[in-house]
């Protein structure tokens, strides 16, 4: 799509326009991003005095750590897990609102606020909740002979992480799906009932095809913001641990270099990284219709 | 017409509630806990109803800070929070538009180039280019600096995106008028754009708010000063140290604080928050 009315005499001042964007672009991203994959072919020491060009070497450490492997696996349990159950539990909720109830648009303010909380706050509000000695809901769950730690049991660590994840996440998916079910016309759905079906049948056999789109790109959506948002959470909770149980891919990135340690082998982590962006993003815009209607 | 059953609006109504309840607790439990003594909320049976305290923990946590882990009141994070925050919106909404109309109203070599040069940086957030990205703002001598906080962040792809994409809707005829009238790019810009984006630009300024809130890694990486660090990444710090010496209920009265603003915006401006949001992932 292109505009005909066009300016054509200026020659300069597409340029001027453009400057601030592309040098804060080519400052803080292109450099940057250039130098971590430069970075990823050296080895430096943790001064940064010296550094040598190694070849593949920081790969070939990276892909020979089983801790890599370990966080591989547990952002992959982190992903499915959050990614799951936000959007099974969303899809509960939106459908509920979306059953032209008198209080929907009540409702869907108190859902949706829970998107602007920091993951660092939820973070921390779902530590207190749960935390082993005064957590209020800690007692009653050791009450049921459960004993409850996070702070030492790395799967109730990431039980408390995947919480924490999906409360924050349901707010985004619940929005995006309400908008999907309600640009279904309403004449489909008064078809299948005319047939006959009951509101569970309609439900799967004519709602939810329609709105997998809407499905598909919030699977994308809530992939990037588990491998990426999710951060502040981890770090608030658990801080990786306990023994790396939730020490997902990105918080390795993190706390490999910290303080000058492995800087290479972050470097190499950072590329990983961003050749998985990459193909999720292209995933994204070669399969995902983008018609979602509010 | 779709048969309507009272029980299946019960379930409804009882499914909602149940949901608008698990949203709301863990917040309350915050609220709760930033209005009770120290004592009380360490002992872990603290009430699920108010305490005494809310005026007396406020105060501390804004104006004096905590006696042992966290020294430096809230007041001056928040005002960082602010400080950043708009940073990022507003500069983030000034360069965008600017080089959308570039992008949309001018033709010159390399305009494609241009475009798709800001259009990939969507694809990498600050977290996989942690340490470069560091480095490079230590050597500008950016640390510690309401610059270092901001200009990092304003970099990316989706305020150019849309307004490419609001300016595409705006008819030829306009431009071809205020041309007939005499005007130049800037007049046009000015007089006949800039009023029209009015909705775009608050919408994107509710989403990019939020959004430079809420920053975490970036905030911890790059202030050294207790002074410099923003809310969100203070509240963490309070809680640095054995369980026993955290003063929980300052930490929670700081997650209060930490949530009001950003959580204000969405409530009050719910429409272009939606808005926003629905849009920038177009």
């Amino acid at each position: 799509m292109e505009k005909s009315a066009v300016f054509n005499r200026s020659k300069l001042l597409p340029y001027a326009l453009l400057a601030p964007q592309l040098i804060i672009t080519f400052v803080f991203f292109y450099w940057p991003a250039s130098q971590a994959v430069l970075q990823s072919f050296k080895r430096e020491d943790a001064f940064g005095l010296v550094s040598e060009f190694v070849g593949l070497e920081n790969y070939q450490a990276l892909f020979a750590q089983p801790e890599y492997y370990k966080a591989m696996l547990v952002t992959l349990v982190f992903s499915t897990l959050v990614a799951g159950l936000s959007l099974s539990i969303a899809l509960l909720f939106a459908s509920q609102a979306d059953k032209n109830l008198k209080a929907a648009q009540a409702y869907k303010t108190f859902m949706i606020w829970p998107y602007a909380v920091a993951p660092a706050v939820a973070g921390v509000l779902w530590f207190f909740i749960f935390h082993p000695s005064l957590g209020t809901l800690a007692r009653p769950l050791r009450g049921l002979g459960l004993d409850w730690n996070p702070l030492l049991n790395g799967n109730h660590a990431m039980t408390l992480v995947v919480m924490s994840a999906v409360w924050k996440q349901i707010a985004y998916n619940f929005l995006f799906f309400l908008a999907g079910l309600q640009s279904i016309p309403k004449s489909v759905i008064e078809a299948g009932a005319i047939d006959g079906a009951g509101p569970m049948r309609r439900f799967w056999t004519i709602i939810f095809p329609l709105l997998s789109p809407t499905t598909f790109f919030l699977l994308v959506v809530n992939i990037v913001y588990v491998f990426f948002d999710t951060f502040g959470i981890i770090d608030a909770v658990t801080g990786g641990g306990p023994a790396g149980a939730t020490t997902t891919m990105v918080y390795k990135v993190y706390a490999d270099g910290r303080l000058g340690g492995d800087l290479g082998g972050s470097a190499a982590q950072s590329v990983v990284l961003m050749v998985i962006v990459v193909a999720l993003t292209a995933v994204q815009f070669k399969y995902v219709e983008r018609k979602v209607q509010y | 017409m779709v048969e309507h059953r009272p029980w299946n609006d019960i379930i409804a109504y009882a499914i909602l509630t149940l949901g608008v309840f698990i949203v709301a607790f863990p917040v309350y439990v915050a609220v709760i806990a930033s209005t009770h003594d120290a004592a009380t909320v360490v002992g872990g049976r603290m009430p699920l109803s108010p305490g005494g305290h809310a005026l007396e923990n406020y105060y501390r946590a804004v104006f004096v800070g905590g006696s042992r882990t966290a020294p430096e009141p809230v007041g001056q994070l928040l005002l960082n929070s602010f400080i950043s925050a708009i940073g990022i919106a507003v500069g983030k909404i000034c360069i965008s538009i600017l080089s959308a109309y570039a992008v949309v109203y001018f033709r010159f070599p390399f305009r494609k180039t241009a475009f798709w040069i800001i259009f990939v940086t969507l694809m990498l957030p600050v977290e996989v280019r942690i340490y470069p990205t560091y480095k490079v703002v230590a050597d500008l001598r950016m640390l510690d600096t309401y610059a270092g906080l901001i200009l990092p962040l304003i970099a990316s792809a989706t305020g150019t995106l849309l307004f490419r994409q609001f300016f595409m809707t705006v008819p030829d005829e306009l431009l071809e008028a205020s041309r007939i009238d005499g005007a130049g790019p800037f007049r046009f810009f000015w007089d006949t754009l800039l009023p029209l984006s009015v909705t775009t630009i608050s919408a994107l300024f509710v989403i990019q708010f939020i959004y430079g809130w809420n920053q975490y890694l970036w905030p911890l990486l790059i202030t050294t000063q207790d002074s410099m660090q923003t809310i969100v990444t203070g509240i963490k710090k309070m809680l640095v140290t054995t369980d026993e010496l955290a003063e929980w209920q300052l930490a929670m009265a700081t997650a209060v604080l930490a949530m009001l603003p950003p959580v204000a915006v969405v409530i009050f401006m719910q429409r272009l928050f939606v808005r926003g949001l629905v849009e920038t992932e177009k």
